[in-house]
Protein backbone atom coordinates (compact mmCIF):
# COMPACT_ATOMS: atom_id res chain seq x y z
CA UNK A 1 0.00 0.00 0.00
CA UNK A 2 2.14 3.53 -1.00
CA UNK A 3 2.08 6.72 1.23
CA UNK A 4 -0.16 9.07 0.85
CA UNK A 5 3.13 10.87 -0.40
CA UNK A 6 3.42 8.44 -3.00
CA UNK A 7 0.06 8.78 -4.30
CA UNK A 8 0.24 12.37 -3.89
CA UNK A 9 3.05 12.37 -5.87
CA UNK A 10 1.39 10.68 -8.84
CA UNK A 11 -1.71 12.76 -8.71
CA UNK A 12 0.52 15.27 -9.29
CA UNK A 13 1.73 14.10 -12.27
CA UNK A 14 -1.57 12.81 -12.82
CA UNK A 15 -2.90 16.78 -12.97
CA UNK A 16 0.33 18.18 -14.65
CA UNK A 17 -0.75 15.89 -17.71
CA UNK A 18 -4.39 16.58 -17.73
CA UNK A 19 -4.37 20.66 -17.22
CA UNK A 20 -1.03 21.42 -18.50
CA UNK A 21 -0.48 23.31 -15.34
CA UNK A 22 3.17 23.34 -13.42
CA UNK A 23 3.92 20.88 -10.85
CA UNK A 24 4.68 23.58 -7.91
CA UNK A 25 0.99 24.88 -9.08
CA UNK A 26 -0.30 21.40 -7.40
CA UNK A 27 -0.39 21.96 -4.20
CA UNK A 28 -2.29 19.64 -1.43
CA UNK A 29 -5.14 22.34 -1.30
CA UNK A 30 -5.01 23.53 -4.83
CA UNK A 31 -9.11 23.23 -5.81
CA UNK A 32 -9.27 21.71 -9.33
CA UNK A 33 -11.54 24.09 -10.83
CA UNK A 34 -10.24 27.36 -9.02
CA UNK A 35 -6.90 27.15 -8.63
CA UNK A 36 -5.96 25.02 -11.32
CA UNK A 37 -8.46 25.89 -13.63
CA UNK A 38 -9.77 22.39 -14.59
CA UNK A 39 -13.14 22.77 -16.60
CA UNK A 40 -15.99 20.20 -16.42
CA UNK A 41 -14.54 18.44 -19.32
CA UNK A 42 -11.46 18.05 -17.93
CA UNK A 43 -12.76 15.68 -14.75
CA UNK A 44 -13.15 13.00 -17.65
CA UNK A 45 -9.73 13.24 -18.80
CA UNK A 46 -8.66 13.23 -14.58
CA UNK A 47 -11.41 9.82 -14.13
CA UNK A 48 -9.32 7.97 -16.98
CA UNK A 49 -5.75 9.69 -16.03
CA UNK A 50 -6.39 7.88 -12.34
CA UNK A 51 -7.75 4.43 -13.51
CA UNK A 52 -4.60 4.29 -15.85
CA UNK A 53 -2.36 5.36 -13.19
CA UNK A 54 -3.30 3.69 -10.60
CA UNK A 55 -4.62 0.75 -11.57
CA UNK A 56 -8.16 1.23 -9.99
CA UNK A 57 -11.99 1.60 -11.73
CA UNK A 58 -13.61 4.20 -10.69
CA UNK A 59 -17.38 4.02 -11.26
CA UNK A 60 -19.50 6.76 -12.70
CA UNK A 61 -20.48 9.38 -10.50
CA UNK A 62 -18.21 7.90 -7.76
CA UNK A 63 -15.31 10.36 -7.69
CA UNK A 64 -17.54 13.46 -8.65
CA UNK A 65 -20.65 12.96 -8.22
CA UNK A 66 -23.47 13.65 -10.66
CA UNK A 67 -26.97 15.47 -9.63
CA UNK A 68 -26.21 16.30 -6.45
CA UNK A 69 -28.06 19.71 -6.51
CA UNK A 70 -30.83 18.51 -9.02
CA UNK A 71 -33.06 17.04 -5.37
CA UNK A 72 -34.99 19.87 -4.49
CA UNK A 73 -34.65 18.59 -0.88
CA UNK A 74 -30.80 19.03 -0.74
CA UNK A 75 -30.95 22.68 -1.82
CA UNK A 76 -32.65 25.85 -0.01
CA UNK A 77 -32.18 29.19 -0.90
CA UNK A 78 -28.83 28.16 -3.14
CA UNK A 79 -27.41 26.07 0.15
CA UNK A 80 -26.95 22.61 0.78
CA UNK A 81 -29.68 21.74 3.58
CA UNK A 82 -28.95 19.67 6.50
CA UNK A 83 -30.41 16.49 4.06
CA UNK A 84 -28.17 17.60 1.56
CA UNK A 85 -25.51 18.14 3.33
CA UNK A 86 -25.86 14.45 4.64
CA UNK A 87 -26.09 12.99 1.22
CA UNK A 88 -23.07 14.98 0.13
CA UNK A 89 -21.12 12.71 2.87
CA UNK A 90 -22.38 10.04 1.87
CA UNK A 91 -21.60 10.40 -1.58
CA UNK A 92 -17.92 12.24 -1.31
CA UNK A 93 -16.77 10.61 1.85
CA UNK A 94 -13.31 11.25 0.96
CA UNK A 95 -13.62 14.89 0.61
CA UNK A 96 -13.28 17.23 3.77
CA UNK A 97 -16.69 19.00 4.39
CA UNK A 98 -15.71 20.64 7.84
CA UNK A 99 -15.14 24.17 6.29
CA UNK A 100 -17.88 23.56 3.81
CA UNK A 101 -20.07 22.89 6.17
CA UNK A 102 -20.06 26.52 7.56
CA UNK A 103 -21.38 28.14 4.57
CA UNK A 104 -22.84 25.21 2.14
CA UNK A 105 -23.72 27.53 -0.80
CA UNK A 106 -24.18 25.35 -3.66
CA UNK A 107 -21.50 27.82 -5.83
CA UNK A 108 -19.20 26.27 -3.77
CA UNK A 109 -19.01 22.98 -4.22
CA UNK A 110 -16.33 23.20 -6.77
CA UNK A 111 -14.21 24.14 -3.82
CA UNK A 112 -14.37 20.22 -2.33
CA UNK A 113 -12.70 18.88 -5.34
CA UNK A 114 -8.64 19.47 -3.99
CA UNK A 115 -6.00 17.87 -5.06
CA UNK A 116 -6.16 16.60 -1.37
CA UNK A 117 -8.91 15.06 -1.66
CA UNK A 118 -8.03 13.06 -4.77
CA UNK A 119 -5.53 11.32 -2.74
CA UNK A 120 -8.02 10.22 -0.02
CA UNK A 121 -9.94 8.99 -2.74
CA UNK A 122 -7.36 6.97 -4.00
CA UNK A 123 -6.54 5.93 -1.10
CA UNK A 124 -9.19 4.01 -0.49
CA UNK A 125 -10.04 2.87 -3.59
CA UNK A 126 -6.01 1.07 -3.16
CA UNK A 127 -6.92 0.60 0.43
CA UNK A 128 -9.95 -1.85 -0.43
CA UNK B 1 -16.99 21.99 -48.93
CA UNK B 2 -18.27 18.58 -47.43
CA UNK B 3 -16.82 18.08 -44.02
CA UNK B 4 -14.90 14.65 -44.23
CA UNK B 5 -11.20 15.32 -43.43
CA UNK B 6 -10.06 11.17 -44.41
CA UNK B 7 -10.61 9.76 -47.59
CA UNK B 8 -10.78 5.83 -46.68
CA UNK B 9 -10.74 3.30 -44.27
CA UNK B 10 -7.75 0.62 -44.26
CA UNK B 11 -8.05 -1.35 -41.73
CA UNK B 12 -10.94 -1.24 -38.90
CA UNK B 13 -10.81 -3.49 -35.79
CA UNK B 14 -13.75 -2.72 -33.63
CA UNK B 15 -13.42 -1.47 -30.42
CA UNK B 16 -9.55 -1.43 -30.77
CA UNK B 17 -7.83 0.29 -33.90
CA UNK B 18 -8.33 1.91 -37.06
CA UNK B 19 -5.98 2.88 -40.27
CA UNK B 20 -7.53 5.46 -42.58
CA UNK B 21 -6.35 7.29 -45.84
CA UNK B 22 -5.79 10.87 -46.44
CA UNK B 23 -4.88 12.24 -50.02
CA UNK B 24 -3.56 15.90 -49.97
CA UNK B 25 -4.32 17.67 -53.40
CA UNK B 26 -4.01 21.00 -54.55
CA UNK B 27 -8.02 20.59 -55.45
CA UNK B 28 -8.74 21.65 -51.84
CA UNK B 29 -9.14 25.42 -51.83
CA UNK B 30 -7.37 25.56 -48.22
CA UNK B 31 -4.16 24.55 -49.21
CA UNK B 32 -3.91 27.92 -51.55
CA UNK B 33 -4.55 29.70 -48.38
CA UNK B 34 -1.84 27.76 -46.30
CA UNK B 35 0.13 28.98 -47.69
CA UNK B 36 0.32 31.19 -50.86
CA UNK B 37 3.23 29.33 -52.54
CA UNK B 38 3.83 26.47 -50.26
CA UNK B 39 0.96 24.66 -49.88
CA UNK B 40 0.92 22.53 -46.31
CA UNK B 41 -1.87 20.64 -44.75
CA UNK B 42 -3.20 22.93 -41.29
CA UNK B 43 -2.14 21.00 -38.39
CA UNK B 44 -5.38 21.27 -37.23
CA UNK B 45 -7.18 19.67 -40.23
CA UNK B 46 -4.84 16.61 -39.44
CA UNK B 47 -5.77 16.32 -35.75
CA UNK B 48 -9.73 16.91 -37.24
CA UNK B 49 -8.77 14.06 -39.74
CA UNK B 50 -7.51 12.05 -36.70
CA UNK B 51 -10.50 12.68 -34.60
CA UNK B 52 -12.71 11.73 -37.09
CA UNK B 53 -10.94 8.36 -37.19
CA UNK B 54 -11.21 8.11 -33.55
CA UNK B 55 -14.62 9.52 -33.84
CA UNK B 56 -15.83 6.18 -35.49
CA UNK B 57 -13.65 3.99 -34.04
CA UNK B 58 -15.05 5.33 -30.41
CA UNK B 59 -18.79 5.26 -31.73
CA UNK B 60 -18.87 1.90 -33.53
CA UNK B 61 -17.61 0.53 -30.30
CA UNK B 62 -21.07 1.54 -28.85
CA UNK B 63 -22.62 0.50 -31.87
CA UNK B 64 -23.59 4.25 -32.53
CA UNK B 65 -26.10 4.64 -29.67
CA UNK B 66 -23.82 7.56 -28.13
CA UNK B 67 -23.48 11.07 -29.46
CA UNK B 68 -19.63 11.40 -29.31
CA UNK B 69 -17.80 14.86 -29.95
CA UNK B 70 -14.15 16.09 -29.56
CA UNK B 71 -13.93 16.63 -26.32
CA UNK B 72 -9.89 17.43 -25.40
CA UNK B 73 -6.76 17.15 -27.13
CA UNK B 74 -5.00 17.03 -23.84
CA UNK B 75 -1.49 16.56 -26.02
CA UNK B 76 -0.55 16.76 -29.80
CA UNK B 77 2.92 17.04 -31.21
CA UNK B 78 3.75 17.67 -34.81
CA UNK B 79 7.37 16.73 -36.12
CA UNK B 80 6.93 17.84 -39.91
CA UNK B 81 4.59 19.02 -42.70
CA UNK B 82 2.47 17.23 -45.46
CA UNK B 83 2.39 19.14 -48.78
CA UNK B 84 -0.12 18.86 -51.70
CA UNK B 85 0.46 15.24 -53.40
CA UNK B 86 0.92 13.63 -50.49
CA UNK B 87 -0.47 10.74 -48.65
CA UNK B 88 -1.07 10.46 -45.18
CA UNK B 89 -1.76 7.73 -42.88
CA UNK B 90 -3.89 8.02 -39.62
CA UNK B 91 -3.70 5.38 -36.73
CA UNK B 92 -6.09 5.44 -34.26
CA UNK B 93 -5.99 3.05 -30.62
CA UNK B 94 -8.71 3.30 -28.67
CA UNK B 95 -7.51 3.01 -24.95
CA UNK B 96 -9.75 3.69 -22.84
CA UNK B 97 -13.54 3.47 -22.66
CA UNK B 98 -16.46 4.29 -20.63
CA UNK B 99 -19.96 5.16 -20.33
CA UNK B 100 -19.02 9.05 -20.03
CA UNK B 101 -16.39 8.96 -22.88
CA UNK B 102 -13.33 7.66 -24.66
CA UNK B 103 -9.60 8.31 -24.96
CA UNK B 104 -7.98 7.36 -28.00
CA UNK B 105 -4.00 7.56 -29.06
CA UNK B 106 -3.63 8.83 -32.61
CA UNK B 107 -0.80 9.13 -34.95
CA UNK B 108 -0.43 10.65 -38.61
CA UNK B 109 2.18 8.75 -40.49
CA UNK B 110 4.07 10.38 -44.18
CA UNK B 111 5.61 7.64 -45.93
CA UNK B 112 6.17 5.89 -43.13
CA UNK B 113 7.68 8.76 -40.67
CA UNK B 114 5.79 9.68 -37.93
CA UNK B 115 4.37 12.84 -38.56
CA UNK B 116 2.22 13.77 -35.56
CA UNK B 117 1.19 12.04 -31.89
CA UNK B 118 -1.77 12.94 -30.38
CA UNK B 119 -4.05 12.03 -27.49
CA UNK B 120 -7.78 12.87 -28.06
CA UNK B 121 -10.55 12.90 -25.80
CA UNK B 122 -14.25 12.08 -26.56
CA UNK B 123 -17.33 12.58 -24.24
CA UNK B 124 -20.33 10.67 -24.98
CA UNK B 125 -23.31 13.61 -25.05
CA UNK B 126 -26.35 12.57 -23.08
CA UNK B 127 -29.08 12.37 -26.38
CA UNK B 128 -31.52 14.88 -25.08
CA UNK B 129 -29.86 17.21 -24.02
CA UNK B 130 -27.39 17.04 -27.19
CA UNK B 131 -30.44 17.44 -29.52
CA UNK B 132 -31.74 20.46 -27.49
CA UNK B 133 -28.61 22.44 -28.30
CA UNK B 134 -27.27 21.21 -31.22
CA UNK B 135 -30.03 19.22 -33.52
CA UNK B 136 -29.24 16.28 -34.54
CA UNK B 137 -26.80 16.78 -36.93
CA UNK B 138 -24.17 18.69 -35.85
CA UNK B 139 -21.89 15.54 -34.66
CA UNK B 140 -19.17 13.44 -35.42
CA UNK B 141 -21.29 11.05 -37.40
CA UNK B 142 -23.05 13.07 -40.26
CA UNK B 143 -24.00 10.58 -43.09
CA UNK B 144 -21.41 11.76 -45.17
CA UNK B 145 -18.73 10.87 -42.55
CA UNK B 146 -20.07 7.27 -41.71
CA UNK B 147 -20.23 6.72 -45.93
CA UNK B 148 -16.32 6.24 -45.60
CA UNK B 149 -16.93 3.44 -43.28
CA UNK B 150 -19.46 1.81 -45.25
CA UNK B 151 -17.94 2.79 -48.41
CA UNK B 152 -14.72 0.52 -46.67
CA UNK B 153 -17.29 -2.31 -45.85
CA UNK B 154 -18.40 -2.66 -49.24
CA UNK B 155 -14.89 -2.90 -50.42
CA UNK B 156 -14.40 -5.27 -48.96
CA UNK B 157 -17.48 -7.55 -49.26
CA UNK B 158 -16.63 -6.80 -53.38
CA UNK B 159 -13.14 -7.64 -52.42
CA UNK B 160 -14.01 -10.95 -50.85
CA UNK B 161 -16.80 -11.54 -53.56
CA UNK B 162 -14.26 -11.03 -56.37
CA UNK B 163 -11.57 -13.34 -54.60
CA UNK B 164 -14.97 -15.92 -54.77
CA UNK B 165 -15.36 -15.50 -57.78
CA UNK B 166 -12.24 -16.16 -59.23
CA UNK B 167 -11.53 -19.19 -56.96
CA UNK B 168 -15.07 -20.54 -58.56
CA UNK B 169 -13.42 -19.54 -61.99
CA UNK B 170 -10.18 -21.54 -61.99
CA UNK B 171 -10.69 -24.19 -64.51
CA UNK B 172 -11.91 -27.93 -63.51
CA UNK B 173 -9.06 -30.28 -63.49
CA UNK B 174 -11.10 -33.02 -63.55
Amino acid sequence: MPTYDEIYEKVQATLVDALGVDEDDVTREATLQGDLGAESIDFLDIVFRLERNFGIKIPRGELFPENVVSDPEMIDDGKFTAKGLEELKLRMPYADLSGFAANPEVDRIGDLYTVDMLVHYVQGKLGA
Amino acid sequence: MRWIWIDKFLEFQSGQFARAIKNLTLAEEHLHDHFPGYPVMPASLIIEGLAQTGGILVGEAGGFAEKVVLAKIPRAEFFGVACAGDQLIYEVTLTDLRSEGAVVSAKAFLEGQLLADAEIVFAHLDNSRANQIFGPKNFVFTQQLLGVLDLAKAQSRAKALSNTASTNGQPCES
